[in-house]
């Protein structure tokens, strides 16, 4: 007579939809707690999700297998130039022997780049732009993505002739030789004619400083050294002013995200024993999506933690609502129990209406739960993520909340003496 | 001493007793008789002679403080509450004094409601439930709720259903206390006729022109056994009903 099969359930399953039927009102009532729990589940989870992969996907362009080392300028005090009467040059950064020094002593690295950072105006007849002029090396292309739009990249060639000659980024071409027949033009930057020999393209999005900006001309570091040097002097009224920095940027790329963290506390140490001053700074990509996933779970937790509330909320509701069930069906338990049900099929009985209950408020809560995030992106263009195992999430939670709080009611149901159960009208 | 094969009830100075404050209330003061297959008995006396917690022990709704109940050859004195459960299903059937159906389901599903704790398949249940309609006259309200009937309709819906596990004993409680003497008539015919096809029948009344229909008669007066007249079963019992019991 216990047999599991489904024929045997059916009945107690078509009983609860009946009777959900029957209190509809009420039932709806009862679903709505459960409905808005699933709901704001899925739909924070998806918000929240949105969100960090968006951060999460900045910090992937930088690449998660490249440390960047990067020069600051050390405050004033700690500055040491070469004091002047009517200016200053600050002298700080990277130098190319930390270059070569991280090469030799760090395990694990596969290549290197080498780049000067520097503020310069280009020019074409009447246009003029001001941009950020990369001298770097060919690796640059390939630690950076950037695909390429038209005629090459930096080679090793331009580097040893110290070719003049510039790769653009896209929306530096578009401002500065609009129109124009673009590889193979000649553009003025600062005090250098240069070839335009590629075009890459920008990076879409990011709020993450990211190692190109929208105007980037790249040219040869040999070529760079040869006509700016490496001291870049601002004059102002009354006097100079101006700063010497040999590297404003090294990337180091590994051969994998295992030799990261070590690499990264290797260069650190290499830069301390050489640098008296802190005038470098260390990022780490991978690190820092480290630290942004760890934050996205900090914070799924949260959002997850006041959805839960919401959900518990849901299920007290039911509860409450099935204890009132139980003692408006006291007659019916009496009567089941006379014929011979046993307390664990009128729990089974209790457990079912309730999960149904639950588990009808859980699917309209996953719809609502997935309506949400689109009608979000839709409007606000924030984007948003609902991943298949929130559903699970939420529709496993309901369920469990269906079971969790059905179960002290039906065993108040189980529990009724019969013969009490009987006498009660 | 376990009983013969035609014992279907045996109790063994059956004693129950009720803790209110302080006080013992002997509701059942050591009761014992045997009641054959086929029998058709009344338990009758005042309010107060223990006839309810007499019902509530011979349908296993209750236990017996002291004393042996033999039901179908098994002693249910001191079985658990699941064994109790089971008994009720496999060997017992009810006719309440309020008919006691569901409200909620209809004349069909009703029936169906011990079968449906027996295990029976779906499509065998209905075909059952519909046969023992037709049996107690109402094949023709199937898909009607209990409320859409009179009082004698839903009574022969609730013997119905009581015959639905083809039980060892029918115990009515008062089963025409709710309905007017024509209804009544009716009724008692019904156990008439159930008696004539070998069903064993305990009656629970304090009409005496109810418990006229039955065949043997317990007289109960404060807990104790004031008269016992047993007439012997007839035996006109079918060949079919006589199987379904043994």
């Amino acid at each position: 007579m216990r047999s599991g099969k489904i024929g045997y359930l059916w009945p107690f399953v078509k009983l609860g939809l009946t009777d959900v039927w029957r209190h509809k009102t009420r039932s709806f009532l009862t679903m709505l707690g459960m409905v808005f729990g699933v709901g704001s589940v899925v739909a924070m989870l998806a918000v929240g999700e949105g969100a960090s992969q968006q951060s999460i996907d900045s910090i992937k362009k930088l690449g998660s297998d490249n440390i960047m080392v990067l020069s600051v300028k050390p405050s004033s005090e700690e500055t040491g130039s070469t004091g002047q009467a009517r200016g200053s040059l600050a002298v700080y950064g990277l130098l190319y022997e930390d270059a070569d020094r991280i090469l030799e002593t760090v395990p694990g690295v596969k290549s290197l780049v080498k780049a000067r950072m520097t503020q310069r105006v280009a020019r074409v007849g009447e246009r003029q732009l001001e941009m950020r002029v990369v001298e770097t090396t060919p690796e640059w292309f390939g630690i950076v993505n950037r695909p390429l739009l038209d005629g090459r990249v930096l080679s090793e060639r331009d580097l040893a002739y110290r070719a003049n000659v510039c790769v653009l980024t896209e929306h530096g071409v578009r401002r500065l030789l609009s129109g124009r027949e673009m590889v193979g033009q000649r553009i003025r930057i600062a005090s250098g004619v240069f070839e335009v020999i590629g075009i890459v393209q920008n990076e879409s999005g990011g709020t993450v400083r990211a190692p190109d900006s929208e105007a980037d001309g790249y040219i040869p570091l040999t070529t760079g050294t040869k006509l700016f040097g490496e001291a870049n002097i601002r004059y102002s009224a009354g006097g100079m002013e101006g700063e010497k920095v040999e590297l404003s940027e090294i990337i180091v790329h590994m051969k994998g995200t295992e030799y990261v963290e070590a690499a990264s506390r290797a260069i650190e140490s290499v830069l301390k024993r050489f640098h008296k001053k802190p005038d470098y700074k260390i990022d780490v990509p991978l690190a820092l999506l480290r630290e942004t996933e760890k934050n996205k779970r900090t914070f799924n937790i949260v959002l997850g933690a006041i959805a839960g509330i919401s959900l518990l909320v849901g299920g007290i509701g039911i509860m409450n609502i099935m204890l009132a069930s139980v003692t408006e069906r006291t007659k019916e338990i009496g009567i089941r129990r006379a014929i011979g049900a046993r307390k664990s099929l009128i729990v089974v009985q209790f457990l079912i209406n309730t999960c149904v209950l639950s588990i009808t408020g859980g699917i309209v809560g996953l719809a609502l739960g997935v309506a949400i995030p689109l009608l979000i992106t839709l409007f606000t263009a924030m984007p948003t993520v609902v991943q298949p195992y929130s559903l699970a999430l939420a529709f496993g939670i309901s369920v469990g909340i269906g079971i969790v709080f059905g179960l002290y009611p039906a065993m108040r149901a189980a529990a009724l003496d019969p013969i009490e159960a009987l006498r009660h009208e | 001493m376990k009983p013969g094969n035609d014992e279907v009830v045996r109790l063994e100075n059956v004693k129950r007793h009720y803790l209110v404050g302080d006080e013992t209330v002997r509701a059942l003061d050591g009761v014992s008789f045997t009641i054959r297959r086929g029998g058709y008995w009344a338990i009758m006396g005042p309010s107060g002679s223990g006839k309810s917690t007499m019902l509530n022990i011979l349908g296993c709704l209750d236990r017996p403080s002291e004393g042996a109940y033999w039901l179908n050859g098994e002693n249910v004195a001191d079985m658990g509450d699941d064994e109790l459960s089971d008994h009720r299903l496999k060997n017992l059937g009810f006719v309440f004094q309020s008919f006691n159906l569901i409200s909620q389901l209809t004349v069909c599903e009703n029936i169906e409601v011990p079968m449906m704790y027996l295990g029976i398949p779906p499509h065998e249940r209905a075909e059952r439930a519909k046969a023992l309609a037709e049996r107690v006259g109402m094949g023709h309200r199937l898909r009607h709720l209990p409320a859409e009937l009179s009082g004698g309709q839903r009574q022969r819906v609730a013997i119905a259903r009581a015959l639905a596990n083809d039980p060892a004993v029918i115990l009515a409680d008062e089963p025409t206390g709710n309905l007017d003497s024509a209804t009544s008539v009716q009724i008692m015919q019904m156990f008439e006729e159930l008696y004539g096809q070998g069903k064993t029948i305990i009656l629970v009344t304090h009409e005496p022109d109810i418990a006229e229909y039955a065949k043997s008669r317990i007289v109960l007066k404060d807990g104790r056994l004031l008269s016992l007249e047993e007439s012997p079963v007839q035996r006109n019992v079918t060949p079919e009903m006589e199987s379904g019991n043994a």
